[in-house]
């Protein structure tokens, strides 16, 4: 994968926040698995003079980001459509063909299982047709599936993939990373207009409507972890998430009551920003054909698609950053695994959810969206907020208000969850009928 | 609680999930070219005759080309050339077969109702569906080899339905052996009383077998308008061979 980050910075953090981890990353790191990434890069750029060298390394991690990601891309769509058949009990795409070459005929006779099937699709995608409708704005229906692919992709290059691997090592990379996040939505709407479709232009609307009202629980949901961790950098929120307490409960944020709750609006929302199931309002096909799909063909179709996995492969990956120990192993014999294989596991582990649920939820109404963040999520995430500060105040003391912070701040979040619930959930009831039986 | 509905409905497809790998009861497809579909035994799409061998369909035809079907047929789909000569049927009899028996698939609307006319049983609905063709004209146009399918097939695909007919036409037939068995005794006894007058108005076996087949079945064919002519009057119609 990418790396541009040297190997002393990351002593650096280690001597900042945590200094048990130190011993166990003068260990790990030598191992030959754990730094191949490095030493490949090192290896293709150390050809060059020194001068060049940054920008080879650059160049070097962003090949590496389209080329895992797209790889993985082609692949979650297979998976998802596999495990959405396998949801409703029948096998899913299995009979896409092996190419049959005239020098390599015992090709075709190959079973793959379905596994050539992203590669049918690219090449479909690839020979369709691209129309663009007479009145739409040219320049805006073909920038939109550009600028959305190119804000996704932003997104990644701040996600520590792995020990050392990060593309960029910025100061305020959470910060970024939701600014990047947050400027898909604006793709969404310029496609949304530029298609000059009246379905397009409702979905854009709905797409707007959804960030804003979504965007403000993502926000706060991460705040705490900021505040625990200190800094707005991935690579030390990742830091402060290292060692293990009595030898095996990691130090993740999940692990704690304001860090579950965190996770969970977090993950909520991550639904409701990369417009997935059940938050897919922009492109709701049973009201609005496709939303601002309905105008694209071909391959800008299939880069909405790719923008789509990005954004979810994206916020997985900053989900697993926040909240989930990045990319360190869950228990300390366990570190013989390298980082980046730790971190894909988890990255999977959330996009498999992430598919579980769109085989389960139907769709939500655009008023019952809104609701849910404005009346929900924002108040929810507010509290768990002050949750956090009650976290932090508390762990400073005896060993006695170390322990009491566990249940006083589970309550602090459990009690406002189940009362506004109750609130939510107070207008529906078993439907009655005034005719029927 | 806000939130048990949701993980109920995830432990539901969770279950379908881990389920369709280990149970294939769960499977709600079957991968279609080497698997076949089971198909429910009322299917119908075209017609075929039904010949009592497999091994000569062309010589056990039960069709006797009386050319009710065709007659019947709503969208004149079927074509019906009777032969010049006779031949042995199963019951033993001669009898007119057709030289040309030909149905147009891209015509015919499965309407099923040749089957229900047909007195002998002959011409039965098919469940084969695969029938895609290069040739959209010769190669939907059935002829006479092409809808010949024996006895036995049809009880394969539509097995309560063809006992059923095998039952009706064995009945028919020992019916029909009493009922000539007394009327040729009949005959033999009115002949030794009635030596002395020789102008005694013979029994027609024909029209007595007609209505002993078409009495015994419950089918719509009671209703069906008789036939118009019989095709070769001189030849008096024969019971309904049985399997």
């Amino acid at each position: 994968m990418s790396v541009v980050v040297v190997a002393t910075s990351a002593s650096e953090w280690t001597a900042l926040r945590v200094v048990d981890s130190l011993a166990l990353v003068a260990t790990a790191t030598d191992r030959f698995l754990e730094c191949a990434p490095v030493m490949l890069r090192d290896a293709v750029t150390g050809l060059l003079p020194d001068p060049w060298r940054w920008i080879a390394n650059g160049l070097f991690a962003i090949v590496a980001i389209f080329a895992v990601f797209g790889l993985l891309f082609a692949f979650l769509t297979l998976a998802e459509r596999k495990i959405l058949g396998r949801v409703q009990n029948r096998p899913g795409p299995n009979r896409a063909p092996t190419p049959t070459f005239p020098f390599a005929k015992f090709l075709g006779k190959i079973r793959t299982y379905g596994l050539a099937q992203p590669f049918a699709d690219g090449v479909k995608a690839l020979t369709k047709e691209d129309i663009v409708p007479d009145g739409a704005d040219k320049v805006l229906h073909f920038l939109a599936p550009v600028a959305l692919l190119a804000f996704a992709t932003l997104t990644l290059v701040v996600i520590p993939f792995g020990r050392n691997l990060v593309a960029l090592q910025l100061d305020a990379a959470v910060l970024y990373f939701f600014a990047a996040g947050a400027a898909t939505e604006l793709a969404v709407f310029m496609a949304g207009w530029a298609s000059r479709n009246k379905y397009s232009l409702l979905a854009a609307m709905r797409a707007l409507a959804q960030l804003i009202s979504y965007e403000l629980p993502l926000l706060l949901s991460w705040v705490p972890v900021v505040m625990i961790a200190g800094s707005l950098s991935t690579v030390a929120i990742v830091e402060a998430q290292a060692g293990w307490k009595f030898g095996f409960i990691p130090h993740w944020h999940v692990l704690t009551p304001w860090g579950f709750a965190g996770f969970v609006i977090f993950m909520v929302a991550a639904l409701a920003e990369s417009n997935r199931s059940p938050f897919d309002l922009p492109e709701a096909e049973s009201e609005l054909i496709a939303g601002h799909l309905t105008e694209y063909s071909g391959f800008k179709y299939a880069f909405f698609f790719m923008a789509e996995y990005f954004g979810m492969c994206a916020l997985s990956g900053m989900a697993v950053t926040l909240f989930l120990g990045g990319w360190r192993a869950p228990l300390p014999f366990l570190e013989f695994i390298p980082s980046y294989a730790w971190f894909g596991a988890k990255l999977l582990a959330l996009i498999l959810g992430f598919m579980w649920i769109r085989a389960t939820f139907p769709r939500l109404r655009i008023d019952q969206l809104t609701r849910f963040s404005w009346k929900f999520l924002v108040p929810l995430a507010l509290i768990n907020l002050g949750n956090t500060v009650v976290w932090a105040l508390m762990s400073g003391g005896s060993p006695a208000l170390a322990l009491a912070r566990w249940p006083v701040c589970a309550a602090i979040i459990v009690v406002p969850f189940v009362w506004l619930g109750r609130a939510q959930s107070a207008s529906y009831a078993p439907r009655t009928y005034r005719y029927a039986a | 609680m806000l939130g048990t509905g949701l993980i109920q409905g995830l432990a539901v497809t969770a279950k379908n999930l881990v389920g369709s790998f280990h149970d294939p009861e769960r499977y709600t497809t079957v991968e279609y070219p080497e698997v076949k579909p089971k198909l429910p035994e009322n299917y119908r799409n075209f017609p075929f005759l039904v010949s009592e061998t497999a091994e000569d369909p062309m010589g056990t035809l039960r069709c006797v080309a009386c050319q009710i079907c065709e007659k019947e047929c709503p969208p004149q789909c079927i074509y019906i050339v009777k032969s010049k000569d006779k031949k042995l049927d199963a019951s033993g009899k001669a009898q007119l077969y057709p030289a040309t028996f030909a149905i147009d698939t891209s015509v015919c609307m499965s309407c099923q109702i040749c089957v229900e006319v047909c007195p002998f049983d002959a011409i039965k609905m098919d469940q084969e569906f695969e029938i895609a063709t290069t040739d959209r004209f010769h190669g939907l146009l059935l002829n006479r080899e092409q809808l010949a399918k024996p006895n036995s097939y049809y009880h394969q695909i539509h097995p309560t339905e063809a006992a059923a007919v095998d039952a009706l036409l064995v009945a028919a037939r020992k019916a029909a052996e009493e009922k000539a068995k007394a009327a040729a005794a009949a005959k033999a006894a009115a002949a030794a009383k009635a030596d002395v007058a020789r102008v005694s108005r013979p029994v027609n076996p024909a029209a007595a077998n007609t209505n002993t087949g078409q009495e015994t079945r419950a089918t719509p064919a009671t209703s069906a308008p008789q036939p118009p002519a019989a095709p070769s009057a001189e030849a008096p119609k024969p019971p309904p061979p049985a399997a």
